[in-house]
């Protein structure tokens, strides 16, 4: 019971949170509410059993993207000014669409039972981190997509680093 | 006498109280984990107001004053008419503040503390037992990140906004160092779990890992915001950060929020580094466990007062420097060198791979020193104007007017 009611409750600040992220038209009121429906994909992870996902989830999506998506809202707004509307004049056709994805999911979920055991919860095994890490690293494993994010993440490091380098540069050249 | 055995008897106790009040079995145990997260939380929010006065004290002392000494024996109700003083001032909002994120900016910052305590042992069989305690806690100092950013942003403020922005360059950049030192823990123990690592430390790690327990305590110590990295909040500093804005209560959530996340840290390191609530007699007594992690704590969170009142602040530029250029590479390269030796002697005793590792850190910190030394030589040596060098201003004190009396 202490699951469904979480879950529930859980459930119900999603929605609110991610009605704000797209129907507000303050960008950084509609970057909280992102934030509060990534907190609530980590707490249905959490329910899921699968812990070392919530908090990846939580350091990656909210620690990294989404400050990265507040930075670039206040570096380039300011508070107070203007912000213009977030939905533009095809509306009713996203409406009619998300109704009718509604009503499909709703005919779905008929049959949910609030006091069923989360299929999750058999399968799960103890050292589940403990195996995602040798899997990263086996060379039968994910070995090689591990080296090659870890390379993309090295062209971007270097990338960002040009990019902030290259002013000095120009502006050497202005001077000499 | 069975309860100082095994306190969770309390529990127990209180299960079968609901029970007997004819709540049904589910409802008694959400009622229990609602119960137990709100004397988890006001548990710490009360001892802040012993850290507050002691803080002032300690800080007093080392600057040669008294500190407190007027309100109650010692002062030790200081901290009390702090909080009278701050919740009768007059909440003022600036005009055109976005008012749901001015709100909330603080509230945000003292859960991101609170939260860090459920995933932290207190004792044998109490306290945290989270599987991913370590990523946790990272996870949750991004919250207190993201309330800065808001606190920031919310009070209209462009001094406001560029302090806050400032702060979070300095929290993201400390976070590196951080997770690399906590990394070290976890190797040594194995597990993420922080039961697990205090279950591990038979030779406490910072014998095994002094490198790192170093590196985490000054990464930590920037990451809180505290003396010498308080560039952030120090009131000649672009008038006091991010937090200018914020008067009474709000700002007292802030203040409340560092002292207890400074507290915090210290117990970190000492679940860490230092065998947590592990002493003689904890493992019968898990009361007497959470004795000595409370003292262990007690004492790191000293040496971080101590700190306060000795060092001066750190310019913006110097301190990220000194976490990209210095502290990053240092904690990568203690975590290989831990890593390879680690696995190496992963065949000896406890004490044994305590004393290798111990040696392996001494011989990297010759290295750094070493570099240090060299780095230094490189540098140009510092302006000391020689007489006739460059023109210094000199001062002429004006004629004394023989007209004035004394």
């Amino acid at each position: 019971m202490v699951t469904t009611f979480v879950f529930v409750l859980t459930a119900a600040v999603m929605l609110v949170a991610a009605l704000i992220a797209v129907l507000k038209d303050n960008l950084v009121h509609a970057a909280m509410g992102l934030v509060v429906t990534l907190f609530g994909t980590a707490v249905l992870f959490v329910l899921l059993e699968s812990y070392f996902l919530a908090v990846a989830q939580v350091v990656i999506y909210v620690g990294a993207i989404a400050i990265l998506i507040v930075f670039s809202i206040m570096l380039t707004r300011r508070v107070g000014a203007h912000w213009g509307r977030q939905t533009n004049a095809t509306w009713p056709w996203a409406l009619l669409t998300a109704g009718v994805l509604t009503v499909l999911f709703a005919l779905m979920v008929r049959g949910w039972d609030p006091d069923a055991v989360l299929p999750a919860a058999a399968g799960v095994p103890e050292d589940i981190t403990a195996r995602l890490g040798a899997a990263l690293v086996d060379p039968n494993g994910y070995v090689v997509p591990f080296e090659v994010a870890s390379v993309l993440l090295l062209a971007a490091l270097i990338g960002a680093v040009y990019v902030a380098w290259g002013g000095r540069k120009a502006e050497k050249e202005t001077q000499g | 006498m069975a309860f100082l055995q095994d306190p969770t008897i309390v529990v127990e106790w209180l299960r079968q109280l609901f029970l007997g009040w004819g709540l049904s079995p589910s409802l008694a145990s959400l009622l229990l984990y609602v119960v137990g997260a709100l004397a988890l939380a006001t548990g710490p929010l009360l001892w802040v107001i012993f850290l507050i006065w002691f803080e002032r004290k300690a800080v007093a002392r080392i600057q040669d004053r008294l500190g407190p000494n007027r309100v109650g024996p010692y002062g030790l109700l200081q901290p009390f008419a702090d909080v009278l003083k701050l919740l009768t001032k007059e909440d003022i909002i600036p005009a055109k503040a976005d008012k749901v994120l001015y709100w909330m900016a603080p509230i945000l910052s003292l859960a991101g503390v609170l939260l860090l305590w459920p995933a932290i042992p207190l004792g044998k069989g109490i306290g945290g037992n989270v599987n991913v305690a370590v990523l946790y806690l990272v996870a949750v100092g991004t919250l207190s990140t993201f309330a800065i950013l808001i606190a920031g942003w919310s009070a209209n403020n462009k001094y406001a906004l560029l302090g806050a922005f400032r702060t979070v360059a300095q929290m993201i950049s400390y976070e590196v160092p951080i997770v690399l030192a906590l990394l070290v823990p976890v190797l040594l123990a194995r597990s993420m779990n922080l039961q697990d690592i205090v279950a591990a430390q038979d030779v406490w790690f910072v014998v095994a890992a002094p490198l790192a327990a170093l590196i985490f305590f000054i990464a930590s110590i920037a990451e809180v915001g505290r003396t010498p990295f308080d560039l952030l909040e120090a009131e000649s500093e672009i008038i006091a950060g991010f937090h200018i804005e914020y008067s009474g209560m709000k700002f007292a959530m802030f203040f409340a929020g560092e002292f207890l996340h400074a507290f915090t840290t210290g117990v970190l390191g000492a679940v860490l580094f230092f065998g947590g609530w592990r002493g003689p007699g904890a493992e019968a007594y898990p009361l007497l466990g959470l004795f000595y992690l409370w003292l262990k704590a007690f004492l790191l969170y000293f040496v971080i007062v101590w700190i306060r009142g000795s060092f001066p602040r750190v310019r913006i530029d110097h301190l990220l420097d000194f976490t990209w250029k210095f502290l990053t590479p240092l904690a990568l390269v203690v975590l290989m060198v831990t890593a390879l030796l680690d696995k190496a002697l992963a065949a000896a005793g406890p004490w044994a791979r305590a004393l290798g590792l111990l040696v392996a850190n001494g011989l990297i910190w010759l290295v750094v020193q070493r570099w240090l030394r060299g780095v230094e030589k490189r540098l140009e040596p510092p302006m000391v104007a020689q007489p006739g060098q460059y023109p210094v201003a000199r001062y002429t004190p004006p004629e004394p007017q023989a007209a004035e009396g004394d």
